[in-house]
């Protein structure tokens, strides 16, 4: 995917803030661009305010400075479920699946504004064909399932709103190589598909494989971007999120 | 005391005392059993529809709603006012369905009111706070009705005429068996409103995970108030039922049911909707069996209630069905 530099980012952050209390700041004015298509990673430390940046884009923390803005209306201060509407989907850290929903059920949440039957009837089928064993699953409760599968069910209902814009939280973490090898593979089968992802991993090495273009944050701000090939080389970035000595 | 407390046989309600009576030949102390059975469904099923507010507003919010018992209240306040105003002109079937859906209505609108006006400012505030705002409104409540409709005791006026029905070979009377049909398929809208429409499972969705369900850009503070709606509707309908139930109602009726449903939704597993229901037959069944069957059992049918209840919060804290599936990380 070549597009040219100066389309229109698809969603925009400038000088962004948000914190916890009063006390913890944990974005300190992040600003990013990113663009219809691509697929973007955001690596970091543990507590490097990844997801807190993810969840100040879709609305489940208040923007305190700062504009975000997607397809070009300002999204900032809007509440999370309009953001939602508006076709951002964000897949929390720790997967937050309905517990207590059957697969069945927590699939139709994710479509629950949709009114196109058609299209929420194809959306359904090719979610099976990615993920095989939530057809098989249906009727189970959600907080059943295996880690892996909360995984899957987690991207799945993400993926029945049809979003414009997938926010992934560390899709990987505690899964077992092959599994991760399937949801990275799902990943990239999303994308191609035309939807636009913006990922934070830890897996950093997996995520800049993947993605067009990464940015590094630390201590809540924005220490580092690059197409994610140069990063991958970068041995700043190699000693500090590659584990390469 | 408020006539909720009063055993089943004021006002022409047939109960307990009247029951081994209606033995002809057949085994009196079975029958005099079937009998109580039957009125400990009765309140059970009254109970049942109280508690589930109560556990409907804790499972989306995680706080207890005390002034449901005032929507209970305000729900039979309705309903005699609808039925003075109707009853010269309707009467039998159709008159007591307007009044049942009036209060439910009238309940419905109060619980969106008190949810919009004492609970969603307080949403992000600390967790006691809701908590005394919910006091607050529940005195504001008692006490305007106590100021403004009445001080004393109002009679609900009977609109149909009571009678006696052999159901197999027992006796019920048509009033209790219409406030258990009504109330049965109350539970029956209400279990298929949650399990199978897409509001009942977005409310459900918004009660494991508020944020999680706002991702799917469900509008959580709409589904809030749709809970706050249903309970209300619930209340109001129990509150009426009861009003008929007893023949009267009073500005303070709504405290002591209030406060047992509340105990069965405990009972049952706060939160959990079958746990409700089965809270309030639960309690129901200790209420009749202990006033029927122990010395004194009128006045000691509260305690021993609540005695088992504490008995099986000990054993089981979280109630008969709260239990809680573990979260996988
Ligand atoms: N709910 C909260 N209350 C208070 N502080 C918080 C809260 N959530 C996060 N923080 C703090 O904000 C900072 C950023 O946290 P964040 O969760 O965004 O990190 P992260 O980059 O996602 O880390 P990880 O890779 O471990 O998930 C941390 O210092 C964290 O302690
Ligand atoms: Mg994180």
């Amino acid at each position: 995917m070549n597009m040219p530099m100066t389309q229109e980012p698809l969603l925009s952050l400038k000088n962004v803030e948000a914190s916890y209390g009063k006390k913890i700041k944990a974005l300190k004015g992040v600003s990013l661009e990113i663009r219809r298509g691509e697929i973007v990673a955001l690596i970091g430390c543990n507590g490097a305010g990844k997801t807190t940046m993810l969840k100040t884009i879709s609305g489940l923390l208040p923007c305190e400075q700062g504009v975000i803005t997607f397809n070009d209306k300002k999204i900032s201060g809007l509440p999370a479920h309009q953001i939602a509407q508006m076709g951002i989907s964000h897949v929390p850290e720790g997967r937050r699946i309905f517990a207590r929903l059957t697969v069945a059920e927590n699939l139709q949440m994710g479509r629950f504004t949709r009114r196109d039957a058609g299209g929420i009837e194809r959306d359904l089928r090719q979610i099976f064909e990615l993920f095989p064993i939530l057809k098989e699953r249906q009727e189970q409760l959600g907080g059943t399932l295996s880690g892996g599968e909360q995984q899957m069910l987690a991207i799945a209902r993400a993926l029945m709103m049809s979003p414009q814009l997938l926010l992934l939280d560390e899709p990987s973490m505690g899964l077992a190589p092959v599994i991760t090898d399937k949801i990275f593979e799902v990943i990239g089968e999303i994308n191609r598909q035309g939807r636009t992802i913006f990922l934070v991993e830890q897996n950093a090495s997996r995520a800049l494989e993947i993605s067009r273009r990464a940015y590094v944050i630390d201590q809540g701000v924005i220490t580092a971007q690059n197409d994610a090939k140069r990063l991958l080389n970068d041995p700043k970035v190699q000693e500090t999120y590659l584990g390469v000595a | 005391m408020s006539p909720i407390v009063q055993p089943a046989t004021r006002n022409g309600a047939p109960g307990a005392s009247g029951a081994a009576n209606s033995a002809s030949g057949r085994n009196p102390q079975l029958l005099m059993f079937l009998e109580q059975l039957f009125n400990a469904l009765v309140l059970g099923s009254i109970y049942s529809l109280i508690a589930l507010g109560y556990t409907l507003v804790y499972g989306i919010l995680m706080m207890i709603n005390f002034a449901h018992s005032e929507v209970l209240m305000a729900g039979a306040f309705v309903g005699l006012g609808v039925s003075i105003l109707i009853t010269p002109h309707l009467s039998g079937w159709l008159a007591m369905a307007l009044i049942l859906l009036a209060s439910m209505a009238g309940a419905g609108f109060l619980g969106f009111i008190i949810e919009r006006l004492a609970y969603r400012p307080l949403r992000r505030a600390a967790r006691l706070a809701p908590l005394i705002s919910a006091i607050g409104v529940s005195i504001m409540i008692t006490n305007a009705v106590f100021l403004w409709v009445s001080k004393t005791t109002l009679p609900f006026p009977k609109l149909m005429n009571d009678r006696v029905m052999r159901l197999g070979f027992f006796e019920a009377s048509s009033l209790q068996i219409l406030i258990f049909c009504t109330a049965i398929i109350l539970l029956t809208c209400l279990e298929w409103l949650v399990r199978r429409t897409m509001i009942g499972k977005a409310i459900r969705a918004c009660a494991d995970d508020l944020g999680a369900a706002s991702l799917m850009g469900i509008n959580t503070d709409r589904m809030i108030a749709i809970t706050f709606v249903i309970g209300g509707m619930l209340a109001g309908a129990a509150g009426v039922l009861n009003g008929m139930y007893y023949g009267s109602i009073k500005y303070n009726l709504g405290f002591l049911p209030g406060v047992k449903a509340f105990a069965a939704a405990v009972l049952g597993g706060i939160g959990n909707i079958t746990g409700a229901v089965l809270g309030g037959f639960i309690l129901g069944f200790l209420e009749v069996m202990a006033a029927g069957y122990l010395p004194n059992g009128n006045q000691w049918k509260d305690v021993f209630a609540f005695m088992v209840l504490i008995g099986v919060l000990l054993l089981r804290p979280s109630g008969i069905l709260g239990e809680r599936i573990a979260e996988k990380v």
